[in-house]
């Protein structure tokens, strides 16, 4: 087991005039036995950072240190770490069980410690009865466990997993995500997921890496993430619907943040007699709760209320109050979180 | 898009069998042909289409040679054979290793120049043998491998086509797969070894066939290397039969044409499924 460390890890791509830089000066501890999720919007480089962990992409400046051991020279093999790709990557030419059983193979490892291993792993798997077959076979959910069998008779420090689910159907998203984290309860192993999907992130990690063009946003437990964002962009990134953001606002009390932006989750609004006078613009009906969208001057607002409230009609002026214990704070220039 | 209807079926039918039957004729007479005596064939006019009883003189004179009862000498065709076997398969064999490697290298890692490597193997697939034959000759005589199975064999080896169709199908083949090699532990040459290899299975059965006949056929580059007879391949053996301006030993001549028809033939019907399957499937 394995401690990671990122110390202001920085990748760039290209030379001289074309040189881009990707990921500016991330630095993050993982402690050993973590689950850690990285998570943002395409193209913020969350990828990239694992693929750095993983050996596969060069680290430009900065360290990475997996179990105390800096590795930014070792190869992906040397690195003692298992990684499980969005495509799966299974070998199509060989069978489930030699596709689990390759890098241990390659290790030199006597053959009956590989059979021991392989089966351990598919029992916990439930692959036991597909061992013969071939990927082509399989079902998409099918290789995705043997994709993380192939991590796990690795038993190495650290798991990798690079958007393991987002090829998978909805239902077959929300079972494979119960799997991980009981797997994770039993191995212990400590471990890093990319994903864009937030409700991913929230349901699967201990603590979480937000990052956002680059560079990381706030680093901690989902709670922390959902209900002290430390920037504009994690708190509307965050969250379904997201997070109103306000910058002024008619008849809007800024107490003494005036200049700054208040931030208001759509459940700490509520529907009532006084309060904000807003205008039902659209209505959007989610089964067990509604969502309200309101015009508010030249602003929108989002209200999310249940059953146990009256419809409001759409053209319709409605009033809305805020829970003052749950406003949010945050600088007008650099989106930090003020308090 | 699949169609039912009479009248298709029955045009497409007709079209397909007009084309059997004119590339089926041709092997049928010269299989007659083979079947009846020198004699029968010089005497009818046209060709009568129904088979002698010559058939095993024929194969026999044409395999083993001897004297024919005309008296003309008849040069063996089974070690003539042997030769354009050998050289078929050393040809193809040798394309297909040649190829796989080149391709790997230029597919899977970075060196100076890879473009310029990659462009200049490209330009080759101008350059086939028939327009660089006299360097080439000048080549393979200075290194005295005239009248040699290297000589015969090396210098149509290289190819363009078959490093092409390698690396057009290597660069099909997942980045993640690579990646997920490196993170077992693979190496360059085991990745090449267990991961690409078996993939490239059928791509390599569809190139043997072509290679192996583009082999077999080679007429030109035999005619000018080899001058001693027990280096000609077959198909320089059958335009040797036909050497007097009058009489012509027909029988024979068919004969091995049938029997220099045979392995490429057999090739093709063995290896059909996976040069079909080479051609079209991609399984990844």
């Amino acid at each position: 087991m394995a401690s990671i460390q990122l110390h202001n890890v920085v990748k760039k791509y290209g030379k001289g005039k074309q040189e881009l830089q990707v990921i500016h000066g991330v630095s993050a501890e993982i402690a050993d036995r973590e689950f850690v999720v990285i998570v943002g919007p395409s193209g913020c480089g969350k990828s990239t950072l694992l693929r750095m962990v993983a050996g596969l992409e060069e680290i430009s400046a900065g360290e990475i240190s997996i179990g105390g051991r800096v590795v930014n020279e070792l190869e992906p093999a040397e690195r003692d770490i298992a990684m499980v790709f969005q495509n799966y990557a299974l070998y199509p030419h060989m069978s489930v069980f030699d596709n689990m059983a390759y890098g241990l193979k390659i290790r030199k490892m006597p053959i009956a410690e590989i059979k021991q291993r392989v089966d351990k792993a598919a029992g916990i798997l439930e692959l036991g009865h597909l061992l013969d077959r071939k990927p082509r076979q399989l079902s998409g959910g099918q290789r995705q466990r043997v994709a993380m069998g192939r991590a796990i008779v690795r038993q190495p420090q650290v798991f990798l997993f690079d958007e393991p689910l987002s090829n998978l159907d909805a239902k077959l998203r929300v079972q494979t995500r119960l799997e991980i984290q009981k797997l994770h309860r039993e191995l212990g192993i400590t471990s890093l997921f990319v994903t864009h999907d937030q409700v991913e992130a929230m349901t699967l990690a201990q603590r979480m890496i937000v990052m956002n063009a680059g560079r990381m946003e706030q680093f901690g437990t989902p709670e922390e993430v959902y209900n002290r964002p430390a920037t504009t962009f994690v708190a509307s990134f965050m969250g379904s619907p997201p997070m109103n953001l306000l910058k002024h606002g008619p008849n809007v009390d800024f107490g003494g943040n005036a200049g700054a932006i208040m931030g208001i989750r759509p459940e700490h609004l509520h529907i009532g007699p006084t309060g904000w006078a807003v205008q039902v613009d659209t209505l959007e009906m989610l089964g067990a709760e509604r969502l309200v969208y309101c015009r508010f001057g030249d602003e929108f607002l989002i209200v999310r209320t249940d059953e146990s409230q009256a419809t409001p009609e759409i053209g319709a002026t409605i009033h809305v109050a805020p829970r003052t214990d749950r406003l949010h704070w945050f600088d007008a220039v650099t989106g930090k979180r003020l308090a | 898009m699949v169609q039912k209807n009479p009248v298709l079926d029955f045009f497409s039918h007709l079209i397909l069998i007009i084309g059997v039957v004119v590339v089926f004729f041709p092997i049928y007479v010269t299989f007659i042909g083979s079947t009846q005596t020198a004699t029968q064939i010089m005497t009818s006019n046209p060709i009568s289409l129904l088979p002698g009883n010559n058939f095993l003189e024929s194969y026999r004179l044409a395999l083993f040679g001897g004297k024919t009862e005309a008296g003309a000498s008849i040069g063996a065709a089974g070690p003539m054979m042997l030769i354009s076997l050998s050289s078929a398969l050393i040809i193809a064999i040798g394309k297909i290793a040649i190829s796989l490697l080149s391709a790997f290298a230029i597919v899977y890692f970075r060196f100076p120049a890879k473009n310029l490597v990659f462009w200049m193997v490209f330009v080759t697939l101008m350059l086939p043998v028939e327009v660089r034959i006299g360097p080439t000759y000048e080549v393979v005589a200075s290194l005295g491998m005239l009248n040699t199975m290297q000589g015969l064999t090396v210098p149509l080896i290289a190819s363009a086509t078959a490093t092409f169709l390698f690396r057009q199908f290597f660069l099909t083949v997942p980045d993640e797969l690579v990646e997920a090699a490196r993170m077992d532990g693979a190496g360059p040459m085991r990745f090449f070894k267990d991961v690409l290899l078996p993939l490239s299975k059928t791509s390599m059965a569809a190139l043997f066939v072509i290679q192996f006949i583009y082999g077999w056929n080679q007429y030109l580059w035999p005619l000018l290397v080899t001058t001693d007879e027990r280096m000609y391949p077959i198909v320089m053996g059958i335009k040797r039969l036909i050497f007097g301006e009058v009489y012509v030993e027909w029988n024979v001549v068919m004969a091995t044409a049938i029997l220099a028809m045979l392995p490429p033939a057999i090739v093709v019907i063995l290896m059909q499924k996976w040069f079909v399957k080479g051609l079209v499937d991609t399984e990844k």
